[in-house]
């Protein structure tokens, strides 16, 4: 019996604390989802925390598939996703979603041709005809037109492409979807394709191994991922007919050019933008918010946040090589915040 | 407690608590029942998964029907899923790997049970119990860095060139592929057929060996003609065992296999298989069909796993039955 006495009473004590902590403002978010901007989101939410002690968030890298589902199962507070939810999937969800851009992504194209070291110059047709398999040799007059200069040998192409479903594919398929009318028909944008040709590696790492493996090889690496490991790759020709290597700032450049198209929910494919400066293959990643929070304290942690995150916490991102977003873009999701009740 | 009313009932009826207790007091009682839960928590999990993966791979099985298992296309855009690419490219790998792997780790083991000194086979087998427990993914990036060049340079070439007229080794050589993947496979699964059939081999009574030797056989046919022999079912289950591991290998696979949804003939060519397929793909899964197609392919490889498992443990009840008492531990 006195054992029972001192657990109870310890039981007590226990359910006195937890309310105790809780009344002191303890507040923990879930998120879950995107892989590609995960380090500036522990780089975001870890900052966070050293500024309110009391709140944490918890972010788990399991992939945007993985996040768009958990937040439509509700088992996170909110999500993130390299690819903006379909209208199908929004309509299936049983609440509203809101979309907040956060940081830019970009693809590029990394190759191993034995003999050049020249950076190669893509158009969009041979990038579409590489990756239908309808351009085969290295030397084809429409990689060849464009590299006046270059002495490309007559070796065949092998294309590298990601074999794990991600966002980096989807920006790709994105863009030679908007490039090449065959690609949108045959073949389509997501997050796995069915390809026409190719070997697959699994992640950045996998896709640039092979590439540098084997001699004749193309394929499409997070230009992050290149940037931090000193991959050479190649420019693409814009829709404005410059070539344009792919950076930081070739990339915010893109968003701004089609910032001024930007729907009001925020779902907007950036791939092939108008602008001299801009660089084709790049994409928001978004952050996907619930419009409405049953929890008045959640709410205004997440509001409080997203405002954080677009101005002061925007500092984190060149560092972490990521590319920051256009102020125009920052602006018109600074009003949109207003709409999360 | 004293005065409940069961205590009045005959002891055999009796379920309070005491009654119970009384029952339960001897070893062999409480024994049985653990071991019972151990096992039947076992079977339930077992059912669980099978029942789970049935459930979620509805509306998949639904639209595709047995149509899943003949399809070759594979395209999450337009929806259309098939099993068949995977399923050849599982099945293929791993029938090169048990090629490959069954001769040396047989002949590894009947070397260290019978021929070798024992301190060097003491050793030799510790060796081949440490290649083992080293994780999948060290033997992907050893098969991506190492292996993966050699085969491009020197291996798909000579193969080409000595039994190109095979359709087998035909194609461009671009180092990875099933060819590779069933190599990988092969040095994974080696310590498993060695170590099982060298603990069968050192089963098969020592009487047989004399016997044999009385009779006059050398020591090869001995060896050869009575001890492996007689440890022939044993054998088989080790190799089932290290086949079932290898059409469930996943990391080291899908760095090598090349990951594309292939049926080729060619074992220079890139394939994929199931295990790999889902790794990569299920994370990044949206949209219901395309998920539950992917768990559909979960439930196929479980399937392959549970019939091969099957087989497995019909030739050690075969065994039994014949009262060898050569089993593996």
């Amino acid at each position: 019996m006195r054992i029972v006495k001192i657990l109870s009473v310890m039981a007590v004590l226990l359910a006195l604390g937890t309310i105790a902590v809780a009344q002191g403002g303890q507040v923990l978010l879930n998120a879950a989802g995107a892989t590609f901007p995960y380090p500036i989101y522990s780089k975001w939410f870890d900052q966070y925390h050293k500024l309110h002690s009391n709140i944490q968030i918890n972010y788990q890298s399991i992939g945007s598939g993985g996040g768009i589902r958990q937040l439509l199962d509700k088992t996170v507070d909110f999500g993130a996703s390299d690819g903006p939810m379909t209208d199908e999937q929004l309509k299936q969800a049983s609440f509203p979603v809101l979309h907040f851009p956060t940081v830019l992504g970009a693809d590029v194209p990394s190759y191993n041709i034995p003999g050049v070291s020249a950076e190669l110059k893509f158009t969009p047709e041979a990038l579409a005809g590489i990756f239908l398999g309808k351009i085969t040799k290295w030397n084809d007059p429409a990689i060849a037109s464009a590299n006046s200069g270059v002495k490309l040998p007559g070796d065949d192409i092998v294309v590298v492409h990601r074999s794990d479903g991600s966002g980096t594919t989807y920006i790709w398929t994105d863009y030679l979807s908007k490039i090449s009318p065959e690609w949108q028909q045959k073949v389509g944008k997501a997050t796995s394709v069915n390809w026409p040709v190719g070997l697959g590696g699994k992640g950045n790492e996998g896709v640039a191994a092979l590439i540098q493996q084997m001699p004749g090889a193309i394929g499409y690496v997070e230009l992050i991922y290149a940037i931090q490991n000193k991959i050479a790759y190649g420019h693409v020709k814009n829709q404005a007919g410059a070539f344009v290597k792919a950076d930081l700032a070739s990339v915010s450049a893109a968003a701004e050019a089609a910032s001024q198209s930007m729907p009001g929910d925020f779902r907007v494919s950036i791939t092939n933008p108008e602008g001299k400066a801009a660089y084709p293959i790049a994409s928001f990643t978004w952050l996907l918010i619930p419009a409405k929070f049953t929890d008045a304290t959640k709410r205004d942690v997440v509001k409080d946040f997203l405002k954080w995150m677009m101005t002061d916490g925007q500092q984190y991102c060149e560092a972490l090589a990521y590319a920051k977003l256009p102020k125009e873009v920052v602006a018109k999701e600074m009003k949109a915040i207003a709409k999360i009740e | 407690m004293a005065s409940t009313p069961n205590a009045a009932m005959p002891a055999g009826l009796a379920w309070s608590p005491r009654a119970l207790l009384r029952r339960l007091r001897g070893a062999d009682e409480i024994a049985h029942l653990i071991t019972l839960i151990a096992a039947a928590i076992l079977l339930l999990i077992t059912a669980l998964l099978v029942y789970q993966l049935w459930i979620h791979s509805a509306e998949a099985r639904h639209r595709f029907g047995w149509n899943f298992f003949v399809t070759r296309t594979w395209d999450p855009v337009a929806g259309e899923f098939g099993a068949l690419p995977f399923i050849y490219g599982t099945l293929v790998t791993s029938a090169v790997a048990l090629l490959l792997a069954v001769p040396l780790g047989v002949g590894g083991a009947i070397f260290l049970a019978e021929l070798a000194p024992p301190k060097l086979s003491s050793s030799l087998t510790f060796v081949s119990d440490l290649l083992a427990a080293v994780p999948s993914v060290i033997y992907g990036l050893l098969g991506v860095f190492l292996l993966v060049p050699l085969m491009r340079t020197t291996v798909q070439p000579a193969l080409k060139k000595t039994l190109g007229f095979l359709p087998l080794f035909q194609g461009p050589a671009y180092g990875i592929g099933f060819l590779t993947a069933g190599i990988v496979l092969a040095v994974m699964i080696v310590p498993f057929v060695l170590s099982v059939s060298r603990e069968v081999l050192l089963a098969v009574p020592r009487d047989q060996r004399e016997a044999a030797l009385a009779l006059g056989a050398t020591k090869w046919e001995s060896t050869w003609l009575v001890v492996v022999p007689a440890g022939r079912i044993g054998i088989f289950g080790s190799v089932f065992l290290a086949l079932a591991r290898a059409l469930g290998e996943t990391m080291a696979v899908t760095m090598v296999v090349g990951n594309n949804p292939k049926i080729a003939a060619s074992l220079f060519s890139p394939g994929y298989s199931i295990a790999a397929v889902l790794a990569n793909e299920f994370s990044e899964a949206t949209g219901n069909l395309y998920l539950s197609a992917l768990i559909e392919l979960a439930l196929v490889l479980f399937l392959l796993t549970f019939v091969l498992n099957g087989l497995a443990r019909l030739l050690i009840l075969i065994t039994t039955a014949r009262g060898s008492g050569v089993l593996p531990t």
